[in-house]
């Protein structure tokens, strides 16, 4: 739709933006080595001069990129070894894409022309900043992963895992968590707890939610409140009522319990999910079942279930993921025999503070993209059942 | 007649059938304990020896030592005990023997004697101090330190009072987030005599004074809520100082080589040892005594010691103790009972702290907050 | 189909009218709907209402002290609690009972132990008076003992308290002491007790057989022993002795037992009178402290304001609510801490959140959607691996003081304190929260159309003008929304605080947390519960009002 016009920009442009660039760079290294203003220099003229060479001389991109990548690449080596070499090609492949960026003027590609100058440099600001929001979301769940591999019993980066030495790294942490009793049998517990409360939620879940999709149902709002409450409640509170009270009915610290107090707190995702899911549904198709014969029961799971169906899945794996990273609550209801991996990770982190744990939250965090693209693909699904969305 | 004695007398009488029927005996038995090395010293020392008598019984772990008064009382309120034999420190031993929640015990009638025949309650002495209460182990709660934190020149601390120190021990201390032992040794260190810690913290001014005292290093501490914290703020270089359980500090020095020395000034005496909760049924109960009995002899309260530093609470284990289980090394003068490491000790008032500890607390909280 | 002309109603097919069978079918529907819901509706009161009720409810529960020392209690009502004497002989004697019975049932401790929140001191008076309470009164019942071995005979005092077996039975004692036990012990204390006191010996020695029957239902009950095999307990004797001073009149008795009571009667004459203010001051001094009675007598009431008052640092005093000396105030400052770190946490996810929501929002769907699986991992990744991760990024050797130490930009030494403070607290809390925030904005800012935006511009807006105008007004329910649901999250928060909160960056619920498992003021707990929940339900009030729980999406 918009009209894309890339022309090139001037070298005397791309070549001091792209040279400021090298000048960041520049001044890390330097610091590192004592010296930031020489390191702020030596970046600064050294990637000026690069981008002067490959956009006045030899203006051949694929070549001059690839020359980049590995000239930095080298030159990382020599100052930090393979640490160094692989920021060093990192950095090679940015700077040569972001001189020819800046050189093709493909920047403006996607703007729409009238744009000022101005308003195209708050746009890339702002791309920017939105970028180190991104970063500060994703950084701590990446960083867990290879901490993960630590040869050493330590929460920290040793000068091996940093040098990418492969005696840095081991598998010894996986080999702990498959071996020991007390992890294995936390792992059990959680999956022999979290599916059979999804099914409570799901079960009372998705009938509460038809229920109340009706509009003549009296006290709705009072309802949906209650209904909801386990997820606006603070954790501590419930816990601390489901310890007393479940404490006197003979539920404390059994299977049953912490299952029940699981179910009640995914109940309010399941609501909500299948709320959200039932209100673009057509209720003339009930109808129309109806007129045809088909008696409720029918009606309910060859109609209505098919089409609000996403919605009960995502409920389900919303509930399921409450039970599965649920801690606060089974602290108080559970007792040794319920002890599911969240609780074994909290003393895990208040006593004996092992890199295990790490690796355990790299496969929850690997079972969380499952997850999680599972719900992205029901979503979808559903939108285009509903028709909301085109393909 | 006292309820004490008629139940003694069931229990008596119990233990007594049950050693007729030992088919009656429960299969499962749920130990509970702190975890890390002390629950993996227990483990070695008594429930892998005992489950090689017993194959068929299953033990499981719960590592609710520290909130056991709670859970108790929770279970008991609910008449439904799924615990079947508790550690905890004297302190909460005794409250929880007050309470009617541990079951009292008669510490000759269920536990082994010493091998010369000497009565287990002569053997155990003065450490019995509830009726509920079986002690293990003794320990202590004092400092270690960084040996490469020391500042150069000077020499490395050997006092508690040297914690107070800041200007010739500068960096981080780590101390427990209680005030328990925290206040006594503050006014230890602000001049107080040792017999008068309890009668000066009794007065507000006394505990103004504390309070003063750990203010001036208020600022440099990071206080910890459970025993493993120390060794690893320790290891990472976190703190230069800082007070945990004797054994956790050995651990960290002897096990896991690192350069860290320990301060044995003032440490800080005290129990350990298992309870029994009251109300379990007999076939339960008759498991427990079991191995109860066979946990608390002389022969495994000395093996435990194999495993990590703390003093056997029986007299006749003492001579038994010998080396480290993987290390080889002597464990005798790794015991805070020793006599090289027992020159000046603290003894802390249970009784005092019974009373106290709700309102001390409340200002210390109040002062840790502000 | 029928006349025109009828005024009549509307009639449907089968000739009812067409209001009522409407009315009917909608009542019908109503049935339906309400049945699918009552499955869930029930199970959610079950386990989790009831549960908060209950504990709300422990918050202002105070029976103990009632339980504990009926008689006591009772007398204390005379006793004017304002002046500067102690209560009288009558108050102490009855507290001689109650104690005796509670310190046979191991419920003095806990008494104490619920007292001492109140006053410091109290727990021990009540353990050291618990163990010593049967040797009030030693010199009687010994000098009793002397006169007759029947004295110390089980079989003897069980025929001379039950009266022939045809003779007039005083079941109601029975049932009062044992209803007695029962709220004492908080047990049911059902079951055969094997024993009921004559009518006659009931009138003559009336605290003899209250405290036999008494002595009866716990050994038959508690200790499932038989009655007439156990001797009683001294506090019986004790109580005979009283009877017998005060004047029993033995002359027409001919019952079991008739001769050893009236030499006991002559017997006993010439000792001295049992003195049990003296002898409960000779267990503990404390007894003679006025201020322990006061506490006493104000907390005898079955209910109390007590735990309350002590949440927001003040005190019950005989002269009115007071407040806590400074150096005990905690928890005014913890809630507002607890709501100034909601209110910087909610603020740093409004500043972090908004421009991704924005970026989001006007992105094409291919791109947006890549993007938002940045947003939906965190949300989606275990809170305990997140709090583990910024444990690793924040602490003094972690990730982000090495980076900057590597780079140079702090040295060794001086490597930045991120973690155990309120700065650890607020980052991490930050990241946890940032979802719930982006998410909401996200669905308000997608229904924005940006042609608004573009018209306000090619009518001569500056970009900021036709942001601010025209653009942020229209996102600002997303932000309303975003900022509730962070809030209420943010304030309950436990986990997270635990783990990197150190001393000052911790919440309430941490507080709440410590009294259930260390020093088990469940009651004040529960106090500090109830005030955060309320804060929590206003919220969730707002949130209703400005957005509707209906229209909360997730993901």
């Amino acid at each position: 739709m918009t009209i894309t016009i890339t022309e090139p920009k001037p070298i005397t442009f791309a070549a001091p933006v792209a040279g400021l660039a090298g000048a960041f760079a520049g001044l890390l290294v330097g610091t590192a080595h004592d010296n930031p203003l020489l390191g702020l220099a030596i970046g600064f003229v050294l990637t000026a001069a690069l981008a002067f060479v490959w956009l006045g001389v030899f203006r051949h991109e694929r070549i001059a990129r690839w020359v980049t990548f590995i000239a930095a690449g080298t030159g990382g080596y020599l100052l930090a070894g393979a640490m160094g070499a692989l920021i060093g090609l990192l950095f090679g492949w940015l700077i040569g894409w972001f001189i020819f960026w800046l050189g093709e003027g493909r920047y403006r590609a996607k703007l729409p022309p009238y744009t000022t100058a101005q308003q195209v440099f708050y746009h890339f600001a702002f791309r920017v900043l939105c970028g180190l929001i991104f970063f500060f979301l994703i950084t701590p769940i990446v960083v867990v992963m290879p901490l993960s591999f630590n040869a050493e019993n330590f929460f920290t980066f040793t000068p091996e895992m940093l040098r990418l030495d492969p005696a840095g790294y081991s598998l010894k942490h996986y080999k702990d968590f498959f071996t020991n009793d007390d992890w294995q049998q936390a792992m059990w517990n959680s999956i022999s707890i979290a599916p059979v409360a999804t099914m409570l939620s799901v079960g009372f879940g998705t009938l509460a939610a038809i229920g109340l999709s009706d509009e003549h149902v009296p006290f709705r709002r009072a309802i949906m409140t209650i209904l909801i409450s386990p997820m606006i409640v603070p954790l501590i509170i419930s816990a601390a009522g489901m310890y007393f009270f479940y404490s006197r009915l003979g539920l404390q610290g059994t299977y049953w319990g912490v299952v029940l107090a699981h179910a009640a707190l995914g109940i309010p995702f399941v609501i909500i999910t299948v709320t959200a899911t039932l209100v673009g549904f057509d209720r003339s198709l009930t109808r129309a079942a109806a007129n045809m014969g088909a008696n409720p029961v029918t009606t309910f799971f060859r109609v209505q279930m098919p089409l609000i169906l996403p919605g009960v899945i995502s409920g389900g794996l919303f509930a399921f993921i409450t039970s599965f990273d649920e801690v606060v609550v089974v602290l108080f209801v559970g007792s040794a025999g319920q002890k599911t991996l969240p609780w074994q990770m909290f003393t895990g982190l208040r006593e004996q503070i092992s890199p295990t744990i790490l690796a355990v939250a790299t496969m929850l965090v690997i079972i969380s993209i499952m997850l999680l693209t599972t719900v992205e693909m029901l979503r979808r699904r559903s939108e285009r059942l509903r028709g909301l969305s085109p393909g | 007649m006292k309820l004490t004695t008629t139940l003694l007398a069931t229990t008596a009488l119990t233990v007594a059938a049950v050693s007729a029927h030992a088919q009656d005996m429960a299969n499962s038995l749920t130990l509970v304990s702190w975890g890390g090395a002390y629950q993996n010293s227990q483990q070695k020392a008594y429930v892998e020896p005992y489950l090689a008598n017993n194959p068929d019984v299953t033990i499981t772990w719960d590592e609710s030592s520290a909130e056991a008064v709670a859970k108790l009382r929770a279970m008991d309120e609910a008449g439904n005990v799924t615990w079947d034999l508790v550690d905890v420190v004297a302190s909460d031993a005794m409250r929880l023997c007050d309470e009617g929640l541990a079951m009292e015990l008669d510490h000759d009638e269920m536990l082994a004697a010493a091998p010369d025949g000497t009565s287990a309650s002569d053997d155990f002495g003065d450490l019995i101090v509830s009726d509920c209460f079986v002690p293990q182990i003794v320990y202590s709660t004092t400092f270690g330190y960084r040996t490469d934190m020391v500042p150069e020149g000077t020499e490395p601390p050997s006092s508690v009072c040297d914690v107070f120190d800041l200007e010739t021990y500068p960096g981080k201390r780590a101390l427990q987030k209680r005030p328990i032992d925290n206040m006594e040794w503050a006014l230890y260190c602000d001049g107080v005599e040792k017999g008068d810690i309890y009668d000066v913290l009794g007065t507000d001014e006394g505990v103004d004074r504390a309070l003063a005292k750990l203010d001036t290093i208020k600022d440099q501490v990071v206080w910890w809520s459970a025993g493993a914290e120390t060794p690893q703020l320790l290891a990472d270089g976190e703190v230069f100082m800082g007070s945990t359980f004797n054994g956790r500090l050995f651990s960290a020095i002897a096990e896991q080589d690192q350069p860290i020395a320990m301060m044995w000034d003032m440490q800080s005496f005290d129990l350990d040892g298992w309870i029994v909760p009251a109300g379990l049924p007999e076939d339960r109960l008759a498991r427990v005594m079991d191995f109860l009995s066979f946990a608390t002899d002389t022969q495994r309260l000395a093996d435990q010691a194999a495993y990590i530093s703390y003093g056997p609470a029986r007299a006749s284990s003492a001579p038994l103790v010998g080396q480290h289980a993987e290390l080889g090394i002597d464990m005798a003068p790794h015991m805070p009972t020793d006599p090289a490491n027992a020159t000046n000790v603290h003894i802390y008032d249970y009784e005092w702290w019974a009373d106290n500890r709700d309102d001390l607390d409340a200002k210390f909280q109040s002062w840790l907050a502000n | 189909m029928s006349d025109t002309t009828d005024t009549g109603p509307v009639l449907a097919a089968d000739g009812t009218p067409l209001k009522r069978s409407l009315r009917r079918a909608i009542r019908a529907q109503k049935l339906r709907a309400l049945a699918l819901i009552a499955p869930l509706l029930i199970f959610v009161l079950v386990t989790f209402i009831a549960p908060i009720a209950d504990m709300l409810f422990r918050s202002v529960e105070n029976q103990i002290v009632s339980n504990t020392l009926p008689n006591t209690v009772a007398t204390l009502n005379d006793w004017d609690g304002t002046g500067e004497t102690l209560p009288g002989d009558q108050t102490f004697e009855a507290l001689f009972y109650d104690m005796f019975l509670a310190a046979e049932s191991k419920r003095h401790t806990r008494l104490g132990s619920r007292l001492n929140y109140e006053q410091a001191g109290i727990s021990s008076m009540f353990r050291t008076s618990g163990r010593n309470v049967d040797e009030v009164g030693e010199d009687q019942v010994e000098a009793l003992e002397d006169l007759n071995d029947a004295w110390s005979d089980e079989t003897f005092w069980f025929t001379m308290m039950s009266g022939p077996d045809d003779a007039p039975k005083a079941s109601d004692i029975v049932a009062d002491q044992r209803e007695r036990l029962a709220k004492l012990n908080q047990s049911g204390f059902g079951g055969e007790v094997g024993f009921a006191p004559s009518q006659e010996i009931a009138d003559l020695l009336p605290r003899t057989v209250r405290a036999y029957t008494a002595f009866a239902v716990f050994t038959a009950i508690a200790d499932e022993d038989v009655v007439a095999e156990e001797e009683p307990w001294e506090a019986v004797k004790v109580a005979l002795i009283e009877d017998l001073r005060a004047g029993a009149d033995l002359s027409g008795y001919q019952g079991a037992g008739a001769e050893e009571l009236r030499a006991a009667q002559a017997g006993l004459a010439d000792q001295p009178e049992i003195d049990y203010k003296q002898a409960f001051i000779d267990m503990n001094e404390d007894w003679a402290n006025l201020e322990n009675w006061k506490t006493i007598k104000m907390y005898a009431p079955p209910f109390t304001a007590g735990y309350f008052l002590n949440a927001i640092d003040l005190q019950k005093t005989p002269e009115g609510f007071r407040p806590r000396p400074e150096n005990e105030q905690i928890y005014i400052m913890l809630f507002q801490r607890t709501l100034f770190m909601s209110l910087v946490i909610m603020g740093s996810c409004i500043l972090l959140g908004y421009p991704v929501a924005y970026l989001l929002a006007t992105l094409p769907s291919r791109s947006a959607n890549l993007l938002m699986i940045l947003v939906l991992l965190p949300f989606w990744t275990s809170l305990l691996v997140r709090t583990s991760a910024w444990k690793v990024m924040l602490q003094q050797q972690g990730v982000i003081n090495d980076t900057l130490v590597w780079l140079g930009l702090v040295n060794d030494a001086g490597r930045l304190v991120m973690i155990n403070n309120q700065f650890g607290t607020i980052v991490a809390m930050t990241h946890i929260l940032l979802p719930f925030m982006i998410l909401p904005m996200y669905s308000v800012m997608s229904t924005i159309p940006q042609t608004y935006v573009r018209a306000a511009r090619s009518l001569g807006a500056t970009n900021w003008t036709s942001f601010w105008r025209v653009y942020f007004p229209q996102s600002v329910p997303g932000i309303g929304a975003g900022s509730i649901l962070v809030f209420i999250l943010a304030i309950g928060y436990y986990i997270t605080p635990e783990i990197v909160g150190g001393t000052t960056g911790t919440f309430i619920s941490n507080r709440i947390a410590y009294h259930i498992s260390s020093s088990l003021n469940w009651g004040l707990a529960a106090a500090l519960g109830s005030i955060l929940l309320f804060a929590v339900l206003i919220l969730y009030w707002a949130y209703d009002k400005i957005v509707g729980i209906d229209n909360v999406k997730l993901g």
